[in-house]
């Protein structure tokens, strides 16, 4: 019972011979390549690929999981709001898990804070207008992906005038931070498999100054196995003949320039801002604030709340995880302090977490 | 009898009473439970008992396939099936929210007798508390079981080894994936139902036929076939690799496990059982349970292998990568 798009896209005889290609393309020593987004992280462990590569591509899981580079500050925020009295958290599941420097939203909810997970942001405008007596606060963590969603729940409510809705907004946007681990030279990066859902928003045009300014072949790629293959068959290929250039593999999706009236519902609503990444530090420009003018949606304003810096001292390294620097088994907490069980750092507790996918689908533990 | 059930269907005076009578006896009627004595009489049961027992939550307590009083009846049966013992009796215990309607319990309870009558068990003991409204989900059901084993087989994890086959009865994950649907009312139109089965006819057929070649029999329910796995590798040491394009897994449930972000390996099911049989019985076993109606999808979905103990998978793409023990539920992902 084949599922269209999906079975084509994991197919062994095609696999085998993308495989074939790959080595064909590169004898040198392995390629560093960065696999910007989580869910690659995820489908690439979970597909066993670092397996069927590792002869001509040295794979570097980056910062693309959203709930890995929220700062504890920003979970410390949350668990505040969500202690006071009328007050409803709603979130997205994974990031119930997530410790902030002293507590998380799962233990809060044992302790009777009302937090509900959510599908959608709409599913929390949905809650504040069934439940007019509440103040729904919609935690809104994501990248290029979940802005428009955010943004288009802030639209709905002021359109329905529903004002017991708000989000506590932690947008990020991946190019700026791409850049930074780019002009890393610690990194050394030599190759960007480009996030594919990002990119289905932003296109693929967006990383032509990355390609272009620090001469790294970029290659926008889906999330099948296939699809990761084909995209490192193509980084390889651009490395051998010596060019950088910006090349979408996942073209039933993503176009050159994106999903326009995402990226106008997303400009409406925020602004640039500098945020800050946990493990990273602050990025300029790298975030998507709310506008002044839609600050009675903006839970920051309304519930007069600061997003601390974040505190958390210990051994973690997810730092250096996120930059791609070491690998989870070197840090010196992966798999014995920090467990999916116990998470001590962002990224084991994320499904889309380096460590997590490390932990979970690692087959040399 | 009330629309609803009441607190006072509770409190042991006449209401109570007509309950059990109307609703519970009646329908369950056998010469054990009949007398309505303290403790169901089972008589002398010639073998060695198997006994077991199971509480059961789910919500919403009636789903596409089936409801709580089918998983109640069956989940227990099943639990002494693979431990290669025949059902014979059911104790069963009900606690019922105020307010929860009795045409729902009427349903829930004719699909209890049509399981229990198809697995060839009886039910011969129980007892009902009504709880004040808010301090239940409308209904939970504990059963508890007894099963005599007759012909001396044991489960027999130690005795795994390398070359035995892993044997699944069906496709994972539809019970999981129906309760999902139904539960969160998602908007997604699936021909997905729960499949909630009596396993026992089936297994002990097996058994019959294979007897020894058959090292260990589970089913699959909470966490999946991926959870079971693990705690089989963990009971015999042995390592188990799975080979992804051999999973049976449902158009539907796999359509869902796309869009939400689930692995069917890790959602529950009601009506399948993980079989390790010797090597040499591998493809005889799967076709004796193709002959059963809850069997038509069984299939080898992997062996076991030489090497250190632990669940692994050969992925559909060539490569091979660890299945271990999910953390928690899996949850609504970001992106």
């Amino acid at each position: 019972m084949p599922l269209r798009y999906i079975d084509e896209f994991r197919d062994p005889a095609l696999a085998r011979a993308v495989v074939a290609r790959i080595e064909a393309a590169w004898d040198g020593p392995p390629v560093r390549v960065m696999e910007v987004c989580g869910t690659h992280t995820m489908a690439i462990a979970r597909g066993g690929i670092r397996s069927l590569v590792s002869s001509r591509v040295a794979l570097i899981s980056g910062p693309g999981c959203p709930v890995c580079v929220t700062p504890d500050g920003y979970i410390d925020a949350a668990i505040a709001l969500g202690r006071r009295d009328g007050v409803v958290l709603a979130t997205f599941g994974d990031m119930v898990k997530v410790p902030g420097t002293a507590s998380s939203l799962e233990k809060e909810r044992g302790n009777g804070a009302d937090v509900r997970i959510v599908y959608s942001p709409l599913d929390a405008v949905a809650i504040a207008v069934a439940e007019p007596g509440r103040d729904v606060v919609f935690l809104g963590v994501g990248f290029e992906t979940t802005a428009p969603a955010i943004a288009g729940a802030i639209l709905a409510a002021r359109e329905r005038g529903v004002a017991n809705f708000s989000v506590l907004a932690s947008v990020r946007t991946i190019p700026e931070a791409m850049a930074i681990l780019a002009s890393d030279p610690e990194i050394r990066i030599e190759g960007f498999l480009c996030p594919a859902h990002v990119s289905a928003i932003i296109g693929a045009d967006a990383y032509r100054p990355l390609a272009e300014t620090f001469r790294i072949p970029c290659v926008v790629a889906g999330f099948e196995p296939l699809d990761i293959l084909l995209g490192l068959a193509m980084i390889l290929a651009q490395k051998k003949t010596g060019r950088a250039a910006v090349e979408n593999e996942y073209a039933r999706v993503v176009t050159t320039s994106g999903n326009r009236k995402a990226r106008d519902v997303i400009g409406r609503v925020f602004e640039k801002c500098d945020a800050a990444w946990r493990g990273i530090g602050v990025l300029p420009g790298s975030g998507l604030a709310i506008r002044a003018e839609y600050g009675a949606f903006d839970a920051a304003v309304k519930h007069d709340i600061a997003i601390p810096a974040s505190g958390a001292d210990t051994a973690c390294r997810c730092g250096d995880v996120l930059k791609g620097k070491i690998a989870p088994d070197g840090c010196p907490l992966f798999g014995t302090a920090c467990t999916p069980d116990a998470p001590v750092g962002p990224c084991m507790v994320s499904t889309e977490g380096t460590c997590a996918a490390h932990y979970k689908y690692g087959v040399q533990r | 009898m009330t629309d609803t059930i009441l607190l006072s269907h509770g409190e042991g005076g006449k209401r109570t009473r007509d309950l059990v009578r109307t609703l519970f006896a009646r329908r369950f009627d056998n010469p054990v439970l009949a007398p309505l004595f303290d403790s169901g009489l089972l008589g002398h049961l010639d073998g060695e008992i198997a006994f077991t027992t199971d509480s059961y939550v789910v919500t919403p307590p009636i789903f596409p396939g089936g409801n709580i009083g089918k998983l109640a009846v069956c989940g227990t049966m099943n639990d002494l099936s693979v431990c290669g013992a025949r059902p014979v009796a059911l104790s069963c215990s009900f606690i019922l929210e105020e307010g929860f309607s009795v045409a729902q319990l009427e349903t829930i309870l004719d699909s209890m007798k049509d399981a229990a009558t198809e697995g060839n068990i009886f039910i011969a003991c129980g007892d009902t508390k009504v709880v004040e409204k808010g301090k239940g989900d409308g209904i939970f059901i504990t059963t508890s079981g007894v099963g005599v084993v007759r012909d001396g087989w044991r489960p027999a994890p130690g005795a795994i080894r390398p070359g035995d086959r892993v044997v699944l009865t069906g496709t994972m994950g539809d019970h999981q994936a129906a309760v999902m649907i139904a539960r969160n009312r998602l908007s997604i139109s699936s021909p997905i139902v729960s499949d909630v089965a009596p396993l026992s006819a089936m297994l002990l057929g097996v058994l019959r036929k294979f007897k020894a070649q058959v090292r260990f029999m589970r089913d699959p329910t909470r966490g999946g076939v991926g959870v079971t796995l693990n705690e089989i590798a963990e009971a015999s040491g042995a390592r188990f690799v799975l080979d992804e394009g051999r999973l049976p897994v449902s158009q539907g449930v796999r359509g869902v496990c796309e869009i939400l972000g689930f692995d069917p390996l890790y959602l529950a099911n009601e009506g399948k059982a993980i079989l390790i049989v010797d090597g040499s019985a591998g493809d005889g076993v799967v076709g004796h349970l193709r002959e059963n109606p809850y069997g038509v999808n069984a299939a080898i979905i992997g062996e076991v292998a030489e090497g250190k103990s632990g669940v692994f998978m050969k992925t559909t793409v060539g490569g091979l990568r660890a299945v271990d023990y999910p953390v928690g539920d899996q949850l609504p992902r970001i992106c």
